[in-house]
């Protein structure tokens, strides 16, 4: 799992990335220069005066080289931004929203077909080489979208709408992350970027339209009676079953992601228990209260919520 | 003229003590009072006029003191769609939260009750939804919509556009139990 600017995986993070690149070598070989005329300064301080014609045609040089400078790499900014407004232009784009909650993601892909519709969270899976738009809002307070992988920071801001595009150009498991301060838990508020090929990502989508599957064990139902009566469905939602909470994650295959809690922790049955145990302690602050059950009741529940996958 | 007047001086150093004074916890789990149904209140205690309850319970005052408390309340209000009937307290399809009419009782243990239980005619029982810690973090918020928790708790800002003043202006209002007057409606 990478999260680095410095590895562009995407048109949009390789062309800031190249630009970067630019700016780098420019800014840095002036600076190099300013050293080189600093040195010399020191090594001939007392050695009288520099004759005039020669302090002119220094002084005009340098003066030529940052104004050219500073040119080059304005007209570069601006081909950069002219192609990070054109990048993936002639393709259809893969719609989705993206709403950010203290402290996690929803995330949501469109289509004109409702019921094609697919809600998750904590989790952008992106098909390759496809363009993508991302619509962002927030629900509460400001946060900040940022895939550095794949493309820029992008803020999601309450009562407005803003959007990101990307588009993937190499397949692999990315880290993203909130960039804006946004509360107690911030810094815990993370997604996983998947770049899969177009086929997998049909498969998924097709799967994740699907309603969750029946328990099939006597604890698996037990585990699912108590999801639907023990406040669980007041908050979450699972695909096909009365549980059609809005306040949070999407639980349809919560099994099937990589990470629970917005990337606070692996996906397995020791992480799910803990985490269903006392949220509080692994995460405090977060919106999800401490449902007090017994050890037999949480691993019903966890055998249950195992089963979506 | 005296550049530093000594009166000067200690205000500074007073007010540098200020410093250490406590900020309000947040409890974010683990109430420390005991939750069970068995010690809500019963039918009898939440109609108006009904027996009265005994001792006053410590939990009323342990939600309606806390700041925290009252605007996890006021968050879950929003996130509970509680706004879809009551609006921000002025009612709708729903009685309004914020006048002087109570039906089933003012008190928080009455109001989560409400909250528990439902209540005919379109309160719909939010038993398997919420749990018992958040509806008397509701309650709390409800009481604060008629101005009857103490000022400096309710929060001074709405998540929405309001109407009115902010509910820490919200003068108490008086409390009139209209089951009494009416009988059951």
């Amino acid at each position: 799992m990478i999260q680095s600017a410095a590895h562009p995986t995407g048109a949009h993070a390789a062309i800031t990335s190249n630009l970067f690149g630019l700016f780098l070598w420019v800014t840095g070989f002036f600076f190099l220069l300013v050293l080189v005329f600093l040195g010399w300064a020191i090594w001939r301080k007392d050695r009288g005066a520099v004759r005039d014609r020669a302090l002119r045609l220094t002084v005009t040089s340098w003066i030529g080289m940052i104004t050219l400078g500073l040119f080059g790499l304005t007209i570069a900014s601006y081909f950069a931004d002219r192609s990070l407004a054109f990048a993936g232009a002639g393709k259809t784009p893969l719609r989705m929203r993206v709403t950010a909650h203290q402290w996690w993601w929803e995330v949501e892909y469109l289509d004109r077909d409702q019921s094609k519709a697919v809600t998750t969270a904590n989790e952008i899976r992106l098909p390759l080489g496809r363009p993508v738009q991302i619509l962002l809002a927030s629900d509460d307070v400001i946060h900040s979208l940022w895939i550095p992988n794949l493309a820029g920071k992008q803020d999601l801001i309450p009562g407005r709408s803003t959007d990101l595009q990307l588009l993937p150009r190499q397949v692999g498991h990315f880290r993203a992350q909130c960039a804006e301060f946004c509360g107690l838990q911030h810094a815990h508020m993370a997604l996983d970027v998947i770049v899969e090929s177009p086929d997998q990502f049909a498969t998924w989508w097709a799967k994740s339209i699907q309603p969750a599957p029946a328990p099939a064990t006597p604890e698996q139902k037990r585990g699912f009676d108590l999801v639907m009566t023990r406040q669980c469905a007041g908050c979450h939602a699972i695909n096909g079953t009365p549980a059609y909470g809005t306040v949070g994650p999407d639980l349809s295959r919560v099994a099937h992601r990589a990470t629970l809690a917005a990337g606070e922790m692996p996906n397995s049955r020791a992480w799910l228990e803990r985490w269903v145990r006392d949220p509080q302690s692994a995460k405090p602050g977060n919106q999800m209260p401490k449902i007090p059950m017994k050890p037999d009741e949480l691993h019903a529940v966890s055998a249950y919520l195992e089963t979506l996958q | 003229m005296r550049s530093f007047p000594a009166a000067t001086i200690v205000l500074l150093l007073a007010s540098a003590a200020l410093g250490s004074c406590q900020r309000e916890a947040r409890e974010t789990r683990d109430a420390p009072l005991p939750f069970s149904q068995q010690t809500l209140a019963t039918t009898t205690t939440v109609m108006a006029g009904g027996g009265a309850a005994g001792a006053p319970d410590p939990r009323v005052a342990h939600y309606e003191k806390n700041a925290w408390h009252v605007s996890e309340g006021q968050r879950l209000y929003e996130q509970f769609n509680c706004v879809e009937c009551h609006a921000h307290g002025g009612g709708g399809i729903g009685v309004p939260l914020m006048d002087d009419e109570w039906i089933y009782g003012s008190s928080s243990p009455q109001i989560v009750a409400t909250i528990m239980q439902g209540r005919p005619n379109g309160m719909p029982s939010y038993r398997n939804l919420l749990t018992e810690e958040q509806m008397w973090q509701i309650a709390a918020y409800v009481r604060s919509l008629s101005g009857h928790v103490p000022k400096d708790v309710p929060p001074s800002r709405a998540d929405d556009l309001a109407s009115g003043p902010p509910i820490t202006l919200q003068k108490p209002e008086p409390v009139r139990n209209s089951n009494r007057e009416s009988g059951s409606r």
